[in-house]
């Protein structure tokens, strides 16, 4: 399997604080893997320097054989790593349909280059009018009923679905989805997985999630990263990671069978 | 049938109208139309940025620039013709924007509105002071020809007027189809949400430097333009709280429509010439009073009326 | 070396007037978030209640020393008077809207007031220069200074301790801090925001005013004189980072010195010296000197 993103001795310090340590993992493409780890771990941290929000206080980060450790948020999604947000990021006073025409139009603007910018241009485009390519994004996430209405006025599932939508928009090579069904009722959540799981496979699309909720990664991730004190401390199938004593010690907390671990640990 | 955008319906009209009309309109009407006009400019560059959710408080700058770079193309170059003498001034503008667009671009909110206020406030310093320029009287601009033609007074006027209107059309419709553009749509994304505009890939500093130029050059169009009309350009161009009008019309105006600018010139223009004279004491009060009301009752300025009016109807 | 001397004393003094203009600005600005345009026409009405006052004072006969109480006590009334009615009346119906609303409607308010004033006081000039000479004049170095210049200072200078000490020592002051830091955070604990912004409000009025009662003895009170007061105030406290007290104090300072060196050695850079400092500032500091850290976004 050909390796897409990779992390060689990445650390961060915030002063006296240490968020990440010696973080050097690989990810293939294609695959679907799950961070997991308590609050203050370290995995949203590792997610927002891959992204570009924060920039590691050493060691590199490497998207397809190209280093993007200091690279801008916006180049390294012009590249192709595109994220989803913990609080839902949306143009609040547009429609839903408006929200992803402004994504189609930054995506296509993106294949010209303007004039003062860094980076290749590897966004492929749609299919058909922009309008069309954003209808047929909306059926994907059972977003069409919501068409017309204005982005605040969606309810919070509905809300990650759009969000998630709108990182897909741009036609990512690997999405990154920041806790996608965390604030969602129980019901939901599988719902929103199964949306976000169907159109990434339709796409082929690498994805790397962080999740609170054990149940989430042991159904959808065949790989399982789990975080602790800002190190790695597992890196294998969820089965294996939700079985491993450390992590049930350090992470779940008590011996828990994974399909028995239902109440998630988000807090807003 | 496709439908015929309304936007170019509500150009063509008034404007094709007020051009048949012109001969025959009084002077002072033709003075009237075509300085609120070239405030018109001004106020359409300043609901560009009101979209992507900026407000300049010295759009006077590149006015006040504007007017004099039409002014010394006239009196240094000799320069006449009064497509030379707004193409100048727009030029002039958009070069100085462009500059100090890279600063000015990384700031938003007060600052911006701010930053843009001491620049304009440094021109004005600047030209008070030179005396080459005629210090705080400023001078006088060389009266514009036509394709080499020199007409009478009457006839300057109206040629003047007629540029103003053709100008209007083309000018306004190229923002109409820009705001349409992807670079223009993104003004509501920016002023909505900048993070999710840059984690989608678009650079806002890039966009928001564009818009910055865009609405320079339209200032310094205009300014060149009310520097013909009136004759007569001085530093008062840059002052702030000539800013401060255009502010106050974009607000009253709205950002509904690329006409609404030039509506909202003209009402002003009107009320501003009947309340001066009545009592021009009381001048800023009712100007002050006005924006209250508006920002507290109309948000989204005057044309908010109008819009609603029509999807009623 | 004498012209050095005259160059950075000058400076001082004019750094302390523009610290007692513009700190009232700063401290509305932290504390409530909005940039008071209206701050230059209190200035204005400080000059103008302050001729009237003290030409009242001073026309009665009574003692000539007292015309500098009067001076205080003009601004008190303006800030007194203005600061609930601008507060109360109009303001806090705006809170929660955008910082650019709420600057326009200050905005508003400038103009409302600037015709206020023409109308009270009519459009003539007055004048209230008799406290100014009053205490005449001191000699050293070889240098002239009237010692109304150094009343100046000293105004300034109680004015800035002051501040400091009710900020950090005093439990309302503590209290105020925290409305700086998070207005929303303090509500829920308990702390009476909307009192605290009243008060801000007012003092913030009453210090404009200060600025402007006690620069009348100096100028020619017109009307008008407030509008280039509120650029110059804008730009010190953006100099010194937007609601930082030792800001606006640290730019002061530097405007003020930057100034006096400016008409002193190259008079053509004089009317916007400021603004470039300002600029130039922005450059390395893009949010002032002092500023506050901006918390993680997501």
């Amino acid at each position: 399997m050909r390796m897409i993103l990779e992390s060689k001795d990445v650390c961060k310090s915030f002063g006296a604080v240490t968020a990440a340590e010696n973080i050097s993992v690989r990810f293939e493409k294609d695959t679907v893997v799950g961070l997991i780890g308590t609050n203050g771990a370290g995995k949203t941290t590792f997610i927002n320097m891959i992204t570009g929000y924060l920039k590691p206080t050493s060691g590199t980060i490497h998207f397809l054989d190209r280093d993007i450790t200091v690279l801008l948020p916006r180049e390294i999604t012009r590249l192709g790593i595109c994220r989803s947000f913990q609080t839902p990021q949306l143009y609040d006073t547009l429609s839903v349909e408006e929200n992803l025409m402004i994504g189609l139009g930054i995506a296509r603007r993106n294949m010209r280059k303007p004039i003062f910018s860094r980076g290749p241009k590897t966004i492929p485009g749609h299919k058909g009018t922009a309008k069309e390519a954003a209808q047929a994004m909306m059926g994907r996430f059972a977003l069409t009923v919501y068409g017309d209405q204005l982005a605040k006025t969606l309810p919070g599932g509905v809300r990650k679905l759009l969000d998630i939508a709108m990182a897909m928009i741009v036609k990512p090579l690997i999405l990154l989805l920041d806790e996608p069904t965390s604030g969602v009722s129980a019901e939901e959540k599988f719902g929103i997985m199964d949306r976000v799981m169907d159109a990434v496979r339709a796409e082929g699309v690498t994805v790397i999630f962080v999740e609170h909720d054990m149940d989430i990664v042991a159904r959808y991730a065949g790989r399982a990263l789990a975080f602790y004190d800002g190190r790695i401390i597992a890196d294998a199938k969820p089965e294996e990671v939700l079985a491993d004593e450390e992590v049930l010690k350090l992470v779940i907390g008590g011996k828990k069978k994974p399909h028995q671990a239902t109440v998630s640990s988000d807090h807003a | 049938m496709k439908r015929i955008d309304p936007t170019l319906m509500a150009l063509i009209l008034p404007l094709a109208m007020l051009l048949a009309a012109g001969p025959f309109l009084p002077q002072w009407v033709l003075f009237l139309v075509t300085l609120s006009i070239g405030k018109g400019f001004v106020v359409l560059g300043l609901m560009l940025l009101l979209r992507t959710g900026l407000v300049s408080f010295g759009q006077g700058l590149f006015y006040c620039l504007g007017a004099y770079a039409a002014g010394g193309m006239g009196t240094a170059f000799d320069v006449s013709d009064v497509f030379l003498l707004l193409v100048s001034g727009a030029a002039a503008a958009a070069l100085l924007a462009f500059v100090l667009g890279f600063l000015v671009a990384k700031y938003r909110d007060i600052f911006f509105a701010m930053l843009s206020m001491a620049f304009s406030m440094i021109l004005y310093g600047l030209l008070v002071k030179t005396a080459a320029l005629g210090s705080s009287d400023g001078f006088n601009v060389p009266v514009p020809t036509l394709f080499e033609a020199k007409l009478a007074e009457a006839s300057t006027r109206y040629m003047v007027f007629a540029v103003a209107c053709v100008a209007t059309f083309f000018v306004a419709l190229a923002v109409h189809w820009y705001q349409k553009s992807p670079l223009g749509s993104l003004s509501p994304a920016i002023k909505d949400n900048e993070l999710r505009v840059e984690y989608m890939g678009a650079s806002v500093r890039h966009a928001i430097h564009v818009k910055f130029v865009i609405a320079a050059a339209l200032a310094g169009l205009g300014g060149a333009l009310t520097g013909m009309t009136v004759g007569h350009i001085d530093p008062e161009m840059a002052y702030w709280t000539t800013s401060g009008e255009f502010v106050f019309v974009t607000i009253l105006s709205g950002t509904g429509s690329v006409v609404a600018p030039f509506l909202g010139s003209l009402i002003f223009e009107l009320i501003r010439s009947y309340a001066y004279e009545y009592s021009p004491n009381t001048w800023q009060m009712v100007l002050g009073t006005s924006m209250l009301i508006v920002i507290v009752f109309l948000p989204a300025g005057m044309w908010s009326v109008f819009a609603s009016r029509r999807k009623r109807a | 070396m004498v012209e050095l001397l005259s160059t950075v004393v000058d400076g001082i003094i004019y750094s302390s007037w523009l610290f007692v203009v513009a700190v009232g600005l700063t401290l509305i600005y932290g504390v409530m978030k909005i940039l008071n345009i209206a701050h230059g026409s209190l200035y204005a009405l400080g000059a103008y209640s302050a001729a009237s006052l003290g030409g009242f004072w001073l026309g009665h006969g009574y003692p000539p020393l007292g015309s500098y109480g009067m001076l205080a006590l003009s601004a008190v009334l303006v800030g007194l008077v203005m600061g609930p009615l601008i507060e109360r009346g109009l303001l806090r119906f705006m809170y929660g809207k955008d910082e650019i609303v709420l600057l326009l409607a200050t905005y508003s308010v400038f103009l409302i007031l600037e015709d206020a004033i023409k109308l009270i006081w009519g459009v003539d000039s007055l004048s209230i220069a008799e406290p100014y000479g009053l205490l005449g004049s001191v000699d050293f170095a070889g240098l002239t200074y009237p010692v109304y210049s150094f009343i100046l200072l000293a105004v300034s200078a109680v004015t800035g301790i002051g501040l400091a000490w009710v900020l950090q020592r005093t439990r309302q002051g503590k209290l105020l801090i925290a409305v700086i830091h998070d207005s929303e955070m303090s509500a829920v604990m308990g702390i009476r925001v909307p009192r605290f912004y009243l008060i801000t409000f007012t003092v913030g009025a009453m210090l404009a005013a200060v600025g402007g009662a006690f620069t009348a003895p100096m100028v020619s009170v017109v009307p008008g004189m407030g509008v280039e007061v509120i650029v110059l105030a804008f730009a010190v406290v953006v100099i010194g980072g937007l609601g930082s007290l030792k800001g606006a104090a640290l730019g002061a300072l530097m405007v003020g010195l930057v100034r006096s060196a400016s008409v002193h050695f190259l008079p053509q850079v004089e009317l916007f010296s400021i603004y470039l400092v300002m600029v130039l500032v922005l450059l390395f500091r893009p949010k002032g000197l002092f500023s506050s850290a901006e918390a993680r976004k997501i």
